[in-house]
């Protein structure tokens, strides 16, 4: 018992301390559970062979998150992005799995496992990359999005993956391997022919998709009227568990069957419920997961062949990149979003983590093989950041000096320049355009810049936190300029920018919230537009609307709503600080607080400056004295 | 004769009078009552349709409580763009032409403020002079307005032989009975003076 109690306190406390530290420096959660391992283990040698045991419990995970991936995936969504997801998503897999693959057989290494190395190294780090084009908000770029693509398609094709790399088995390692799995579950199919295999392994997932689809529904109905949410937890454990036991015992991957499991219950009305209580257990496990990697880690073996790995390491890193390049060529990217695209996905991902256990078991690959392959996937791994910093520091700036593709040469400057032709640039244009003035028209999405002109409407494709593109768009004789860019923190860049070159200049700005807003004054826009209050309003119009105020009663409430709010914005921008978070900003939170205390008034019917908005207009004499009794 | 109401009223969650006016209005078969304030909250009046619905009916009634000596603002707005050059008025403007147009107002202060004695020293049908002006040219009988004064403390015994006075003065114009000879002697209607103009049916 205490033997357990200070396994699971190492393991969580290593986590706990890592993982944030790990986020802090930009690394992801996956950089950071494998960074804990390795000084769990090969650093300070608290935790040991136990490692292998617990590491078969956590791969679990690893079920678990396919679970996870097969409950996301709406059909609709996967059918919308179909073209992406399969031609630059296979074209990304199928390429760099052959490129590595022709270079293990070059390297003397037999086909089967040649090939399986090949799809371990095809898999990126969802988990790195998603987080850092997040965080850098290029995952509406056309390069985010083909990473996107990309990402998903590698989640999707893991599970063929699982299904078929077994098929690859060296007959040589079988015995070994199998000695393993013996103990690990009984089969129900060991010793039956061939067709009775076949038969109950069909019977098997039949059981799966039919119950998945019609006995699910009636059961969780039955299990969430118990209003036990501890007992609906169980009951989705119950499903992940029971489903992988049963591939187990027919033989097939636990991960296949509860990937499937999921994609049928995507539809279901319980999906968000399964989802949020499987979610931490997955993320716990996963953890484990990549600690037992990180602390099976062979730091004698790093050191001792530290050239060689080193050159694996980036003979990988180098083939990826130079695949996704090609591969992003042929799919029409340009310019930074191909360098992202190749550079962002270049290294090796956690599913090569997950494959390379798997393959061993499996007997796929030689066991003595996977610790310096683990020490490649991890290396290339905490190298990514490495990359993108890269990317930012040499690629960008180069690119932006003497770019391979262009941005477009701006033929018309005009008096009022429009950055961003999304859903919010699109409605000014048309007003202005439609209303006799001339716009220039700047956007970062070639896409979007491409299917504009198909509607007839002439945007130019370009960067306009680019001073030189700003120029030519006419910036020094302009008369307004509107950032509606969906991106806050380049629409201030922009704005103080211009503000520098233009103190004259008229800037309409979008804002993204309050905070922007405060940032936006200060940078000395003019006008500034938060981009849902207004139908915000709108909605709350509707709604008083629906409740059965009169029509033109809920427009003076709204009236008075945006007044009252505008109010309250002036007063609060006066005590931001942009040094202090709000939240700690004790005049800040005092204005707040007041603001609220007046909201409530007037919720509760007491008189203040906002019911009154409403109430003094048109009431009658005598009635007000009354009112106000 | 096809009869249509134009209520304004921009405050109603304060009014008694007038929305019971507008509920009776509505009760009668064949009169379509119009909530400019509700189509319209923003102001954003669609002139084509309510051009439409003037040739569509025979009578027009103005329904609406007297603010300022005026009508409401919507009001003032639905003249100013409905009542256009061309249509109302002007070279071809004869879509209005023999329609009636009538007032139902409510006046806050009693008869006697209306008297050359009174707080508000002008007559009613005086203050209604731009709204009587524009019916002329746009060459529609400008009948009596009809009237409830001292609508602003009007009991419930006051209140509800007008809205039943309503009721029966829309009755009748919408059956055609109201005698407009006998009407154009009066200044104003009142639930008392209403008998003696319409005709039985």
């Amino acid at each position: 018992m205490s033997g357990l109690l200070f396994q699971a306190f190492v393991y969580l406390c290593a986590a706990v301390i890592a993982v944030p530290i790990a986020k802090r420096f930009g690394l992801g959660s996956v950089l950071g559970y494998l960074i804990a391992g390795i000084v769990l283990g090969p650093l300070i040698g608290l935790v040991g062979a136990e490692t292998q045991s617990i590491q078969q419990f956590a791969e679990f995970g690893v079920v678990m998150m396919l679970f996870l991936v097969g409950l996301e995936l709406e059909p609709r969504q996967l059918w919308a992005m179909r073209q992406r997801l399969l031609g630059v998503g296979g074209a990304q897999v199928a390429g760099t799995a052959a490129v590595v693959m022709a270079a293990a057989m070059l390297a003397g290494i037999g086909w089967t496992v040649a090939l399986a190395l090949g799809l371990v190294a095809s898999a990126s780090s969802t988990a790195i990359v998603l987080q850092t084009l997040g965080e850098k908000g290029l995952l509406k770029s056309d390069g985010g999005r083909a990473s996107f693509a990309v990402l998903l398609f590698q989640d999707i094709s893991v599970i063929p993956m699982l299904a078929l790399l077994p098929l690859l088995a060296l007959p040589a390692l079988r015995g070994q391997a199998g000695g393993d799995a013996a103990h690990a579950a009984p089969s129900l199919v060991a010793g039956l022919p061939g067709w009775e295999t076949g038969a109950i392994t069909i019977l098997a997932v039949a059981a799966v998709v039919v119950g998945g689809h019609y006995l699910t529904r009636p059961l969780f109905r039955f299990i969430a009227s118990a209003e036990l949410r501890e007992v609906f937890t169980a009951a989705a454990l119950l499903l992940v568990v029971g489903i992988a036991l049963l591939m187990t015992l027919v033989g097939l991957s636990p991960a296949l069957g509860t990937f499937l499991a999921g994609v049928v219950l995507a539809n279901s009305e319980y999906r968000h419920e399964l989802e949020s209580d499987v979610e931490p257990f997955k993320g716990l496990l996963l953890g484990l997961f990549f600690i037992t990697v990180g602390a099976g880690m062979n730091f004698g073996l790093l050191l001792a062949h530290l050239p060689l790995i080193l050159g694996l390491t980036l003979a990988l890193i180098v083939a990826k990149a130079l695949v996704l390049a090609i591969v992003g060529r042929l799919f029409r990217l340009r310019g930074p979003d191909l360098w992202l695209f190749a550079l962002g996905l270049a290294q090796a991902g956690e599913f090569a983590f997950v494959l390379l256990s798997f393959t061993v078991q499996n007997a796929v690959i030689p066991a003595a093989m996977a610790p310096m392959l683990l020490l490649v996937v991890a290396l290339s791994m905490l190298l990514t950041p490495l990359l993108f910093i890269l990317f930012d520091r040499v690629v960008l700036p180069r690119l932006t000096r003497g770019r391979t593709r262009p941005a477009d040469t701006i033929d018309a400057p005009a008096p009022v320049i429009i950055a961003g032709i999304g859903r919010f640039g699109q409605i000014i244009n048309r007003m202005l355009r439609s209303n006799g003035y001339e716009t220039v028209v700047l956007d970062l999405s070639a896409e979007m810049v491409d299917s504009m002109a198909t509607f007839g409407i002439k945007a130019f494709f370009g960067d306009a936190t680019r001073p030189d593109l700003l120029d030519a768009a006419g910036l020094r004789t302009a008369r307004m300029l509107v950032l509606a860019i969906d991106d806050p923190e380049r629409v201030l860049a922009i704005a103080r920018h211009v503000r520098q070159m233009r103190p004259d200049l008229h800037i309409v700005a979008r804002a993204h919230d309050r905070h922007h807003v405060y940032e936006l004054f200060q940078a000395g826009c003019n006008d500034i537009i938060r981009e849902v209050f207004d139908s915000s309003v709108r909605a709350g119009r509707s709604a008083l609307e629906a409740l059965g105020h009169h029509p033109y009663e809920a427009e003076k409430i709204a009236q008075t709503f945006v007044k009252g709010d505008r109010q309250t914005l002036r007063k609060l921008a006066g005590v931001w600080n942009p040094a202090i978070p709000s939240s700690s900003n004790p005049a800040y939170i005092a204005a707040a607080r007041e603001a609220r205390r007046e909201e409530e008034a007037m919720m509760a019917g007491a008189r203040s400056a906002t019911r009154d908005g409403v109430n003094r207009a048109w009431m009658p004499p005598g009635a007000r004295d009354s009112a106000e009794d | 004769m096809k009869t249509l109401v134009l209520y304004a009223h921009p405050a109603q969650q304060h009014s008694r009078v007038n929305r019971t006016l507008a509920e009776t209005a509505q009760q009668v078969a064949g009169v379509e009552v119009v909530d400019l304030y509700a189509e319209y909250p923003r102001f954003t009046i669609d002139i084509d349709r309510e051009q439409q619905r003037l040739r569509d009916h025979d009578a027009i009634v103005f329904q609406f409580p007297l603010m300022w000596y005026s009508t409401p603002p919507i009001l003032k707005e639905w003249q100013d763009l409905v009542l256009e050059h061309g249509f109302a008025y002007g070279h071809g403007g004869t879509a209005l032409s023999g329609k009636l147009w009538l007032c139902a107002l409510t006046a806050g202060a009693p008869l006697t403020a209306y008297g050359p004695e009174g707080r508000h020293r002008m007559p009613l049908r005086s203050l209604l002079a731009p709204l009587e002006t524009t019916a002329n040219l746009c060459r529609m009988p400008f009948l009596p307005p009809y009237v409830l004064y001292g609508a602003l403390d009007a009991t419930e015994t006051r209140c509800m032989p007008h809205a039943e006075g309503y009721r029966h003065l829309l009755e009748a114009l919408r059956d055609d009975r109201l005698d407009l000879a006998a009407a154009r002697t009066l200044d104003h209607l009142t639930v008392e003076t209403l008998p003696t103009v319409i005709k039985r049916g």
